[in-house]
């Protein structure tokens, strides 16, 4: 009985986010009949080109990139806590941390070490910023870590000059921090065959992040203390938590994740933060966190669909299908998944009452059995 | 039937709020559909367009390139695939975009801004049968990569000299899209040729957005908001590089009854009717001649790999007469442009300070 119960327990956990694919390809069918185009032709396409190795290894980078961004992002939710200022914290982490990167010649490890270290600390104090405001002015994080980004903006913007931490490409428009040297850099692996193509060597530390992150809320005093002010605060604090001391450090530790956002781009890519450094990562990372609901496995499916969805654009751009299609379906699937869980939700709250019901109905009568 | 019809309607309606919302980004069906691979048309080249941010229909700097790409293909009778970026992809996606293009036997392949830079490196390297072209930037090169540079300081040297031999007020304007060293091209050679007229005359200097916000090539309110205050601190002139934008500028100029000077395009001719007026003269970064002048090459099969730079000598850049407001003081402006084509006037593209 119980073992068949945790059955269909399980099964119900996977029915919520097949139930939202399910409604974003329906969704998405009719949005590209009605534009006239194939839509079984275009998820082929889709599909095709999502499967050729070379396209995995760029799936697999991006998804590394956004893994750190939702985990960010999932730190905070756990505790009830919206931080809406990753984007600003990871583009000023990464920014300072290739600066810092571009300027010294270290023994390889520790080049890294020093650069990663950087930026996980710009990100925990800019994030620190709005938990200090939040507990001691009682400042909403939502609104401090807005600002935080546009302030973040300014900030780059003026320490982004040739006069400050900028050198211009020669021949270019384009201007950024000094490149950052062979010893900074982080090789890639050959992870996938058939392709030239690198995965991130930052995809293992994103993986050890994720074990970290379940480790830290599952196993430490400070991981329950998390989940319970998350769940409910003035339980927590008539429990002993020290619920100021949580919002600056749940904070914190969501800033020194989100200032990671930007490594792998940074030491396994690009080795320089220049203008076109990408942009909006902390705000694909709040959808992706709701996609797989604060759950470090479910954030790396969220965080693979989403690239996979990303990358599969320019395929669709080429056969001249609007590549907005994949925004469409990245919009509906997080919609999907709200509304997939809640229906689950209700289910199981019934489903659980009939049981309940169901039992107690069977020892109120134990002459029969 | 009636019901085939009803469908049709809604797709066309919807399809119609669809390209206007994706910002025209289903205009470009022009070209053929389905498999890239296969050509769609036996003459002519296949062409592969890759845009920076906004795309075909940014009224500015993508359109420029888009117009030399429609010239080519009616005249070469090319086919055409264009390309869009998104807001704040990485190198790793627009690189993907060029070996697309490449990969279906697009040949050549153009890209349009210098954030294409590094990408292009990277494919042309691995394509060595493709010509590419590449516009704003030299920092890429290879045999098979053609450089279009403008300079745009020395076509804004000449409209900075027609702003100030135009105000009446002795101070003029600058509003830039975004604060990055391509604009601050403008601003230098606008404000050395204001000055070189009137050594003692104000110039007020704003640009919209920073990086990594782009959003001030693409912003008119941004833009008027920013003029408005201008032509308030005493202003009656004010150029803007800025895109988009810059159709806030005019709507400011208009309202203010004072005078605004164009960008990219003869914006006297492209701007919406009712702000022309304004318009005194543009200056003309000449992208879709560029475009245009590669695909002519390779059609002859003439194209040279390394750096052409279009600057007032070859006529890459210049400033428009449309409407006959410049012209009292053309002579004046024509002798500039012969002494910087000489050599006797010195333009800086780079800002002090």
């Amino acid at each position: 009985m119980i073992s068949r119960f945790n059955v269909r327990s399980a099964a119900l956990t996977l029915v919520a986010p097949v139930l939202a694919i399910v409604l974003a390809v329906g969704i998405t069918t009719v949005v590209l009949l009605v534009s006239g185009d194939e839509p079984l032709e275009t998820f082929g396409y889709m599909v095709d080109y999502g499967f050729q190795p070379r396209t995995m290894v760029l799936t697999l980078n991006l998804a590394t990139t956004y893994y750190f961004s939702a985990l960010a992002v999932a730190i905070g939710f756990r505790m009830n806590l919206f931080n809406i200022g990753v984007d600003g914290q990871y583009r000023l982490a990464a920014l300072i941390a290739a600066a810092v990167g571009g300027a010294v010649t270290l023994p390889a490890p520790l080049h890294v070490t020093l650069t990663v270290l950087v930026a996980v600390l710009v990100g925990a104090c800019w994030a620190g910023l709005a938990g200090l405001l939040k507990a001691t002015r009682g400042v909403s994080e939502v609104i401090s870590t807005i600002m935080l980004n546009v302030i973040a903006t300014g900030l780059g913007a003026w320490l982004l000059h040739t006069d400050r931490l900028a050198v211009a490409v020669s021949g270019s428009n384009n201007i950024g921090t000094k490149p950052i040297g062979p010893s900074g850099q982080v090789p890639g692996l050959h992870l996938i065959a058939g392709t030239e193509v690198k995965v991130y060597g930052f995809v293992v530390v994103a993986a050890l992040a994720g074990i970290g992150f379940h480790f830290m809320l599952n196993s430490t005093r400070f991981g329950f203390d998390l989940r319970a002010t998350g769940r409910s605060e003035s339980a927590a604090v008539a429990s002993g938590v020290n619920v100021k001391k949580m919002i600056v450090g749940t904070m914190v530790l969501s800033g020194a994740v989100a200032g990671l956002v930007g490594m792998p781009q940074l030491l396994g890519a690009s080795y320089s933060y220049s203008l076109d450094f990408p942009t909006g990562l902390g705000f694909t990372g709040i959808a992706i966190a709701l996609l797989g609901r604060n759950n470090p496995l479910g954030i790396a499916f969220g965080a693979l669909l989403w690239s996979f969805l990303t990358n599969s654009a320019s395929i669709l751009d080429v056969h001249q299908i609007s590549k907005e299609i994949v925004i469409i379906m990245q919009g509906v699937i997080v919609l999907s998944v709200v509304v997939a869980y809640e229906l689950v939700r209700r289910y199981r709250k019934s489903a659980e009452q009939r049981r309940v019901g169901q039992e107690l109905a069977a020892t109120a009568e134990p002459v029969k059995g | 039937m009636r019901r085939d019809q009803f469908l049709r309607l809604a797709a066309v309606v919807l399809a119609g709020a669809l390209a206007t919302s994706a910002c025209g980004g289903a205009e470009n069906t022009d070209s053929a559909k389905g498999d890239p691979s296969q050509p769609a048309k036996p003459q002519g080249a296949k062409i592969g367009l890759a845009y920076d941010i906004g795309g075909r229909g940014d009224q500015s700097f993508n359109d420029a390139a888009a117009r030399g790409l429609d010239q080519a293909k009616t005249e070469f009778g090319a086919t055409a695939n264009e390309l869009e970026a998104s807001p704040g992809e990485t190198e790793a996606q627009k690189e993907e975009r060029l070996r697309l293009l490449a990969t279906g036997g697009f040949n050549p392949v153009i890209a349009v801004g210098f954030a294409y830079s590094k990408p292009v490196a990277k494919v042309a390297q691995e394509f060595p049968n493709v010509k590419f072209a590449l516009v704003d930037d030299e920092a890429a090169k290879g045999p098979n990569i053609s450089n279009l540079l403008f300079a745009e300081h020395e076509g804004s040297f000449l409209v900075g000299a027609a702003a100030a031999l135009k105000s009446k007020k002795n101070s003029i304007g600058f509003v830039g899209g975004v604060q990055v060293p391509l604009i601050a091209k403008f601003e230098a050679g606008f404000a050395a040729g204001a000055k070189h007229i009137k050594p003692d005359i104000k110039i007020q200097t704003k640009y919209l957005t920073q990086p990594p916000d782009f959003s001030g090539f693409n912003d008119p309110a941004k833009g008027k908001t920013a003029a408005e205050g201008m032509f308030d601190g005493g202003a009656d002139v004010v150029y803007q590089a800025a895109g988009g934008s810059g159709g806030g500028v005019f709507t400011a100029a208009k309202a203010a009854n004072a005078f605004a000077i164009g960008v990219d395009s003869d914006q006297a001719l492209t701007a919406d009717a009712s702000v022309k007026d304004v318009i005194i003269t543009s200056m003309l970064k000449k992208v879709d001649v560029a475009v245009y002048t590669f695909l002519k090459g390779f059609a002859s099969n003439s194209v040279t790999a390394g750096s052409t730079i279009y600057d007032l000598k070859v006529g890459g850049v210049d400033y428009s007469v449309t409407g006959g407001k410049v012209d009292d003081i053309k002579a004046q402006l024509d002798e500039l442009k012969q002494k910087i084509i000489s050599g006797e006037i010195k333009v800086p593209d780079k800002t002090t300070g």
